[in-house]
């Protein structure tokens, strides 16, 4: 039973965290419809970014933290401007291509600036493990868990209750109408670049303080992707919900097959789920019915 | 065109020609005046490029590859062209859109809020929200409802209570009384006209039902194929045979006609034009 509940706690909080790197996403496609397959590398940089400011700089963890929240709005911004602008009434496949191939530009840069050496942040948090109960959680996952969760929590306040998130909403529910209430939505499909960069990027510390920083961080980033299709593309509380599920499955697929297969289910459990779900509910479980098949 | 009514033009469209893809021409050479404070009605039957011409005055045409390619707008004195549909809402222009066009995943008290999006001032939008229930009431019930789960009727009433939180001096109205049940449409009209009123809001109205639409109106333009082929002050209209016959569906001595000579009438038409 302990070892239940062992599992079931870091399930939940790796799936707090899968579920803020699911938001990265979520963010991008209601407003813009792209999926951005660059989402990994933005928490890469994000990661790098930090431990620029901290370990090469010597800032304080507060400071480098804005200074990530600079950059990847900054980031989100010039892909938006720059290359998915143009990209405007263009195939899904052709937009969904740039990103893939924006991915690999940018671990490439991470690679020619940082080198592929194994990076690490100085300690953010008390080393000791947090214990609830008679379980026994590891430091780094659950502050990670927490800030990933406060995060969530923001966006979602913003986009249910700030005049620009429920302008955002409008326009990803129906841009010409939006058009006609005087929202600019061009300006929002930046936000939205901006604001699931910086979705992205918290996730990316959020990593990198768990696991180290090296430029092919971003592959957790494809493993959200079970998360994102089981919440559906277009839903934030999907997200979260979907975020938790895996992290669970994951879990307990690792915790209890593991032994019996000699390992590796814990990476399959979810692309196992995503199969499933495609199958069943192609929209996911929260999204909306309209689907587009590439 | 001979100025009837007493009050300046606040929209003045000047022989406007529209493309569709740089080929297909779908206004030719249009122009339309709407006078402060009235209320103008442009009729046509279907495709006759009604729409169209809302589009062009709300600069919504680039965003289906149309532009405007001779011509101009001027809206209270200033040019409108060049200008983005968000950026002519900001000029007092505001469009309720053909088909209601409510945020569906959005409460009807949010959707209100996006009317009110160009404005800063929050104590007068809640007094004008209130203002919208007491035009229309069934609304105030729903406030906190997703708009997707209200009636088509209440859909129209929340399109049109959009545009009252906007603010705009011209208000266009494209077929608000698509696929209403009759008598929810004469209520509607009916507040139409209120709104003009009391607000003293320009409306300019879009309408395929000629006859409650000049009702209220106190101007009617008549469309065809990307034309103006009449116009004139709605008692003018009311009395002019072909008016009667074509769009308000009287014959010439004032009884109805039969389907059957409509359909003649347009198998005739097809083959003159």
């Amino acid at each position: 039973m302990d070892f239940f509940l062992l599992l079931l706690t870091s399930g939940i909080a790796v799936g707090g965290i899968y579920a803020l790197i699911a938001l990265g996403f979520v963010l991008i496609y209601k407003a813009t419809s792209i999926i951005n397959f660059a989402t990994g590398e933005f928490m890469m940089i994000g990661a790098y970014i930090f431990y620029t400011c901290t370990v090469l700089v010597g800032m304080p963890a507060i400071p480098a933290f804005l200074m990530v929240m600079a950059g990847a709005g900054l980031l989100g911004l010039l892909v938006e401007k720059t290359i998915l602008r143009h990209m405007l009434g263009q195939p899904t496949i052709s937009i969904v291509m740039v990103t893939i191939g924006l991915s690999s530009i940018l671990m490439g840069l991470a690679e020619i600036i940082w080198s592929s050496d194994f990076k690490s942040f100085p300690p953010l948090f008390p080393r000791a493990p947090i214990v609830i109960g008679n379980l026994i959680i590891r430091s780094n996952l659950f502050w990670g868990f927490v800030v990933a969760m406060i995060t969530v929590a923001i966006f979602a306040l913003i986009f249910k209750y700030a005049k620009i998130g429920v302008a955002m909403r409008a326009t990803a529910g129906d841009q010409m109408a939006a058009f006609s209430m005087g929202i600019n939505v061009r300006s929002m499909f930046t936000l939205a670049w901006i604001f699931g960069s910086m979705a992205a990027s918290i996730g990316g510390l959020i990593i990198g303080n768990i696991g180290g920083v090296q430029p092919n961080l971003g592959g957790v980033g494809l493993k959200i992707f079970p998360v994102v299709i089981l919440g559906g593309l277009d839903s934030i509380g999907g997200a979260v919900i979907g975020g938790f599920i895996v992290g669970i499955i994951e879990n307990l697929a690792g915790g209890y097959l593991d032994s019996l297969v000699g390992g590796g289910v814990k990476n399959v459990a979810p692309f196992i789920v995503l199969v499933l779900i495609l199958m069943f509910r192609p929209y996911g479980l929260f999204g909306r019915k309209e689907i587009e098949r590439l | 065109m001979e100025d009837t009514t007493s009050s300046p033009a606040i929209l003045k469209v000047n022989n406007i020609e529209v493309i569709y893809n740089h080929v297909i021409l779908v206004l030719k050479g249009l122009s339309l005046e709407v006078p402060e404070g009235e209320i103008v009605a442009l009729l046509g039957s279907n495709g006759a490029g009604k729409s169209t011409t809302l589009k062009a005055i709300s600069g919504f045409l680039p965003l289906e590859n149309g532009e405007i390619s001779d011509g101009n707008i001027e809206f209270a004195g200033d040019s409108l062209q060049g200008l983005a549909p968000h950026q002519i809402v900001r000029k007092g222009i505001f469009q309720v859109l053909e088909g209601r066009r409510v945020f569906e995943d959005l409460t009807v008290e949010e959707n209100l809020n996006c009317g009110a999006y160009t404005r800063r001032d929050r104590a007068e939008i809640r007094l004008d929200m209130e203002k919208c229930f007491s035009y229309f009431p069934s609304l105030k019930d729903r406030r906190k409802r997703l708009a997707g789960y209200l009636s088509g009727g209440e859909q129209q009433m929340l399109a049109i209570s959009r545009a009252l939180l906007a603010r705009p001096r011209l208000m266009m109205l494209d077929e608000p009384s698509l696929g209403l049940a009759p008598l929810l449409v004469d209520e509607i009209f009916a507040i139409i006209k209120e709104i003009n009123q009391r607000e003293g809001t320009t409306i300019l109205l879009v309408e395929q039902n000629a006859q409650i639409a000049l009702s209220i109106s106190s101007y009617g333009y008549i469309m065809e194929n990307g034309r103006m082929v009449l116009d004139g002050p709605v008692e003018q209209l009311l009395n002019d045979r072909d008016v009667q016959e074509f769009y308000l569906g009287f014959g010439g001595e004032g009884e109805e006609k039969s389907y059957r000579d409509v359909k003649h009438y347009k198998r005739r038409k097809r083959w003159l034009s």
